[in-house]
């Protein structure tokens, strides 16, 4: 039996995503058949099919701050000071030396590096005395959860965590472990993306026969359906208030979940291409962490991209693991607003937690023609239903061979 | 030929979009930028680079303390800017 100190729960939510920039917009969205996918244009590219956020920059920060810094940087920023204010807390008297902010990232650096090159070669004809002195502080890696800091004057520990698309997961996963070594008292973690500002991005799914397209944007990613064609990139964030149990209660805070469990793992096998049999140990071995069975669990949030094999390798992995067991639940979020990328494990973790309130599992976004190979027994497909959720099981997979499993349940 | 006047104008252009918190009409031009405004280092260094970009003005980094105030200012780089 762990005691309080040792049970490290979620108080303050803050998101922007491509379909809302709260969690109520986000999980309306979710529950009623919304889309945040649009057409945009993107330089080299054309048109393609993008999740754009549309929060206000500068809610919590002054214009000169949002110009010095990164697109990475405001997102991080609204999304930390959004997890305060929901959390309640009186942040002027918590100690800033106890307080982390641990970010997942997919990459970063690269929207500031496009955009200087290609200034240097179309405005400045190659003369690098033009090059911006911003350039270094706004590429380091610890960028984004820095921005935060220096927002929040917080002053203790930060760092991103490069996880690629599993990224989301692995930040909280970090915030949690840094609470249970005692380094801070208060985590700010999860995931964020800006990855839409960057056409590298873009172009290399392209070339990979992995860019999600359609003529009507809304269809342009499609999980687990026979026609889908690839991954609508997004961008996004979700950062958690993350506390003991023991501080949560001290000040009475409300408590959207605990943290019970968690896993990741590596695929050793392929630079992009999924591992089924990892996927398959990474769950078991975060079900095995939080001390349940597989039955208890209600919700299992699949990462499903979109792409061909991904999504049937994930779906024989889950398959395996709960097919069986009429309790539990499949849905995927990135049919509604894309791949977020960095956020993506945070974001989708966001939007199931609300189903422990509202009793309701938000659907797959409607698949038409489902894939032989994804017909997994549990899919909620296109309606929500009703169902008292106690634990959710939320994956995120990324490139390199890099598997994240995190499993939340209702606190009680 | 540009007057003193009119150099101030462009220097004012480039403070403007450096301080986007701050109201710049009130500038007194005989007290140090950083006194009035919220300038640190590296908005000085915007400063040389947008004069750079937008006038080809090069200040070498000896000839910072020039940029202090904006008398100084116009006193350093109306020169540049008429040569």
């Amino acid at each position: 039996m762990k005691s309080d100190r040792e049970r490290i729960v979620i108080t303050g939510i803050g998101l922007t995503s491509p379909m809302g920039n709260n969690l109520k917009e986000f999980r309306d969205g979710l529950l009623n058949n919304g889309t945040g996918i649009t057409h945009m244009e993107i330089r080299h590219m054309g048109v393609v099919a993008a999740g754009i956020c549309t929060f206000d920059e500068y809610k919590y920060q002054p214009k000169k701050m949002r110009k010095r810094g990164t697109r990475a940087g405001a997102i991080s920023i609204f999304c930390a000071n959004e997890a305060l204010l929901d959390s309640k807390i009186h942040f002027d008297s918590v100690d800033k030396n106890r307080v982390g902010v641990y970010l997942g990232i997919t990459e970063h650096g690269n929207v500031e590096t496009e955009n200087e090159i290609h200034d240097l070669y179309n405005t400045h004809n190659l003369d690098a005395s033009f090059w911006s002195h911003h350039h270094n502080p706004r590429t380091v890696a610890n960028n984004a959860a820095g921005e935060v800091t220096l927002n929040l004057s917080i002053t203790g520990p930060h760092y991103t965590i490069g996880a690629a698309c599993a990224a989301g997961n692995l930040g909280i996963i970090q915030g949690v472990q840094q609470l249970l070594l005692n380094e801070v008292d208060l985590a700010l973690a999860g995931g964020i993306s800006e990855s839409t500002q960057t056409f590298g991005i873009f172009a290399a799914f392209k070339a990979q026969g992995a860019l999600g397209h359609h003529d009507d944007p809304a269809l342009a990613t499609r999980p687990l359906d026979s026609n889908r064609n690839g991954i609508v990139v997004s961008e996004g964030g979700a950062v958690y208030v993350l506390e003991r149990l023991s501080d949560a209660k001290k000040r009475n805070a409300h408590i959207y979940a605990e943290i019970i469990g968690y896993h990741s793992n590596s695929d050793a096998s392929d630079f992009v291409l999924p591992n089924t049999q990892r996927q398959i140990e990474c769950m078991k071995m975060a079900i095995k962490k939080a001390g349940i069975e597989e039955k208890e669990i209600d919700i299992v949030s699949m990462h499903a991209t979109g792409t061909q094999q991904g999504d049937i390798q994930e779906c024989i992995a889950v398959k395996e693991i709960f097919g069986e067991f009429k309790n539990v639940h499949i849905n995927a979020t990135k049919g509604f607003i894309g791949h977020a990328m960095g956020a993506a494990g945070a974001l989708e973790l966001a939007g199931n937690i609300p189903s422990f309130v509202d009793g309701y599992i938000h659907p797959c976004k409607k698949i038409e023609n489902l894939d032989p190979q994804c017909n997994i027994p549990g899919l909620v497909n296109g309606e929500k239903i009703s169902h008292d959720v106690k634990i959710i099981l939320n994956n995120s997979f990324g490139m390199l061979g890099i598997n994240s499993t995190l499993i939340i349940k209702k606190y009680q | 030929m540009l007057t003193n006047e009119e150099v101030r104008s462009k220097v004012l252009d480039i403070i403007a979009d450096i301080a986007l918190d701050d109201d710049v009409t009130t500038i007194k031009d005989d007290i140090a930028l950083r006194d009035q405004l919220e300038l640190d280092s590296m908005d000085f260094l915007d400063i040389v680079m947008e004069l750079k970009k937008r006038h080809k003005i090069e200040v070498p980094q000896e000839d910072y303390s020039h940029l202090a105030s904006m008398q100084s200012c116009v006193d350093y780089l109306a020169p540049k800017f008429n040569a």
